[in-house]
């Protein structure tokens, strides 16, 4: 065991300096998207992410759970922003199990907002055991839990160009990146082919399709958005950004604060400073005129 | 925190009765307002500020987080995401310590490169220097069982493999793993433990950095030009001179701080530890915080467990012994032409090592590792040495008012070399 776990990390060393999951070479890196929650004053598009969680909930929650979310944080600021009646009516579409009650029996109710969302299997064995052996991934935090590799020099122009969006990148690479494998490419039983998956082999089928989600319609009838996997692929993976990081509008609301206070305080600071260090001529570098010292 | 006479002067009633009984206010009155500093200090000199800060910063978001984190191998990080999401600004504490962990080392190594380049360890700050080395340890344990608490795959795995390190000690080396880890593998008894001594050590490293303090107080701050201050022209006083100038550049440190809280807050991290802890999925590659990188490399670097194991601590430890391998009568890289130099490659080759840290190891990167590993200890054990004996340094000046002035400047009324008044501190 021991002898195990040292080579593992001995053969597991490789890893850019933050946030890297594969070495070069395993996968393509996945092309690079406009994400409207991108950069210092990012924000969620509302109407992505209801978008979104109607292509987790007609296409992702048949084998996916979600269940670091409630049906509450949907009508949260800063999230979908449904309204507090459209999720009550939501919650209540869904049975849950709850219990036990006086007689000690488990029983069904409907949803509340305070529930989480219900998963698709009762646990992960039930999970492994539909899906070929592997429990397919809550989908909670995804959106953070994968990245890829950037390299040199990317991973430090990265610190100030604020690219944080390795993982919405992948996630949505994924979800499009099937395709028919190269020549000599030999795809295992039960595996699928994709352009994005490290290894290229992954068990998840192709999960969407053109046209298969029907999308809200503009007063003329037509989607607000092309029904297509291209654009499903977008905002489901905007959607998951969220529930990923649900207090993202908040933290950078906050930190732009934060900066004005910081830059005008310093400024302030940097003045004080130079006064109070020019009663003994200035900072060493400059000074050339002693008066006098303590 | 010294013996010296205080200045201060109680001036209430209630003031006077309790100084008489306990001299606190007059023993932080001359410890942190009337201290007298060289006036040369450059900005180098503020990340002693900057630390206790972070130290202070860390221990306040990390009691609070406690508060709400539950150290159970099947809760922990289910707990962590209730901190992220559902307790009031807990995404801010968590990431603020989380952060706050790396910016602890950003400033620690700067300070750690400021001692060397101005040769603040030599005498009489030996017991000063080894100080800060056993806080540099303490701080390198507390940030490992730190990462560990999230209990992510990262967590799990990093903790796997660095625990098993220890398995490499003969006869022992099996048992003391097991014991570290309370079982036959990292699980819950291990997490309990590190939560326990992740709480406990902050704590300790506060003592230690308070000895640090009461130490360099003894002989007072080291300065860019390595010449103790010789009279009252050559000092100022701590209040307000250094508390504006740390200040200042506290600030500027919280900029960079913020600016990944705020923006990039996962960017330090790794992606697999938003992963739950999953004994049998091994990550595709383990890898610590890049604060360890350079660490792990050397780990790596040598072929055979234990030797890595005692290279990566030795190459900690020889930090303690660097007052007496270095044979030079000069302190201040300033005036040593050679070792200025020797001193900038040693931080390129502590970078090489991070970046090969982070590399598989693997064909070119194992020889470089190799190469850089050998040039580390190289540095400590046969270039200072010998550096001290054949390097012709610059010539000192008098005072620290005549470097800061010049020759010419000194003309202008104020004594050089000898003292004009006694000095306000020994």
């Amino acid at each position: 065991m021991n002898k195990i776990n040292l080579i593992a990390g001995a053969l597991g060393l490789a890893l850019a300096f933050a946030g890297t999951a594969h070495a070069a070479g395993e996968g393509v890196n996945p092309p690079r998207q406009n994400w409207s929650f991108a950069g210092p004053f990012g924000s969620f598009d509302r109407a992505q992410l209801q978008r979104g969680f109607k292509i987790y909930r007609e296409s992702c929650s048949s084998c996916h759970s979600l269940n670091k979310v409630y049906f509450r944080n949907l009508s949260q600021p800063g999230g979908p922003e449904f309204s507090p009646g459209q999720v009550q009516a939501l919650a209540a579409e869904y049975k849950i199990k709850d219990g036990p009650n006086e007689s000690g029996e488990m029983f069904e109710r409907s949803g509340r907002p305070s529930d989480r969302l219900p998963s698709p299997f009762p646990n992960e064995q039930a999970a492994a055991a539909a899906n070929g052996g592997k429990a397919p991934p809550d989908l909670s935090i995804m959106a953070k839990a994968r990245t890829f590799t950037r390299g040199f020099p990317w991973f430090i122009t990265d610190v100030f160009t604020q690219y944080t969006e390795n993982g919405p990148d992948y996630v949505r690479a994924v979800i499009t990146g099937y395709e028919d494998p190269p020549a000599g490419f030999t795809v295992p039983d039960g595996g699928n082919y994709n352009k994005y998956y490290p290894g290229h082999v992954i068990a998840m089928p192709k999960p969407i399709s053109d046209g298969q989600i029907e999308y809200p319609k503009t007063p003329d009838g037509r989607p607000q958005v092309p029904e297509t996997a291209e654009q499903y692929a977008r905002d489901v993976t905007a959607f998951l950004m969220w529930t990923a990081e649900p207090h993202l509008e908040q933290r950078k609301r906050m930190g732009f604060a934060v900066m004005v206070f910081l830059a005008v305080f310093g400024g302030l600071l940097y003045f004080t400073k130079k006064k109070i260090w020019a009663r003994v001529g200035g900072d060493p570098v400059a000074m050339h005129h002693p008066h006098q010292s303590h | 925190m010294s013996d010296h006479p205080t200045t201060y002067v109680p001036q209430s009633a209630l003031a006077k009765w309790f100084e008489s009984r306990l001299p606190v206010m007059g023993l932080l009155h001359s410890s942190f307002v009337a201290f007298p500093v060289p006036r040369n200090l450059n900005y180098f000199w503020t990340f002693g500020a900057v630390l206790f800060f972070m130290l202070i910063s860390q221990i306040v978001t990390g009691i609070v987080l406690a508060m709400h984190y539950t150290p159970h191998a099947d809760y922990a990080f289910q707990s962590v995401e209730h901190i992220m999401r559902d307790v009031n600004y807990g995404w801010l504490l968590r990431y603020l310590h989380a952060n706050g962990a790396s910016m602890f080392f950003v400033a620690v190594y700067i300070h750690i490169f400021r001692g060397l380049y101005y040769g603040s360890y030599k005498a009489p700050r030996e017991v000063l220097w080894i100080l800060g080395v056993i806080i540099l340890l303490l701080m390198m344990a507390t940030a490992f069982m730190g990462y560990v608490l999230p209990w992510g795959q990262m967590s799990f795995w990093g903790a796997t493999v660095i625990t098993n390190l220890f398995s490499a000690i003969p006869v022992v080396g099996e048992g003391i793993v097991h014991f570290l880890w309370g079982g036959f593998s990292v699980g819950n008894p291990t997490l309990n433990r590190f939560f326990s001594l992740h709480y406990l050590l902050p704590f300790m490293i506060l003592g230690v950095a308070m000895l640090h303090v009461w130490a360099l107080h003894v002989p007072g701050n080291n300065n860019p030009t390595g010449v103790p201050i010789k009279s009252g022209k050559d000092a100022v006083p701590f209040h307000p001179y250094m508390t504006v100038k740390d200040a200042f550049s506290l600030v500027l440190f919280l900029i960079l701080f913020s600016w990944f809280v705020f923006y990039m807050p996962n960017y330090l991290g790794h992606a697999d530890n938003y992963i739950p802890a999953n004994p049998s999925v091994t990550p595709a590659h383990i890898v610590p915080e890049w604060y360890f990188l350079p660490f792990y490399a050397i780990l790596r670097a040598i072929p055979d467990k234990l030797g890595g194991v005692i290279a990566m601590f030795a190459s900690i430890a020889i930090l303690a012994f660097l007052p007496w391998l270095d044979t030079s009568k000069v302190r201040s890289a300033a005036y040593r032409p050679l070792y200025r130099i020797f001193s900038w490659v040693f931080v390129l080759c502590a970078i090489g090592l991070g970046y090969l840290g982070a590399m598989p190891a693997e064909g070119g990167y194992v020889i470089a590792s190799r190469l850089l590993t050998a040039y580390y200890f190289a540095h400590f054990l046969i270039i200072i040495p010998l550096l001290g004996l054949f390097e012709t340094p610059k010539p000192l000046p008098n005072s620290i008012v005549e470097s800061v002035l010049g020759k010419a400047g000194s003309g202008s009324g104020l004594p050089t070399g000898a003292a004009a008044e006694p000095q306000t501190k020994g």
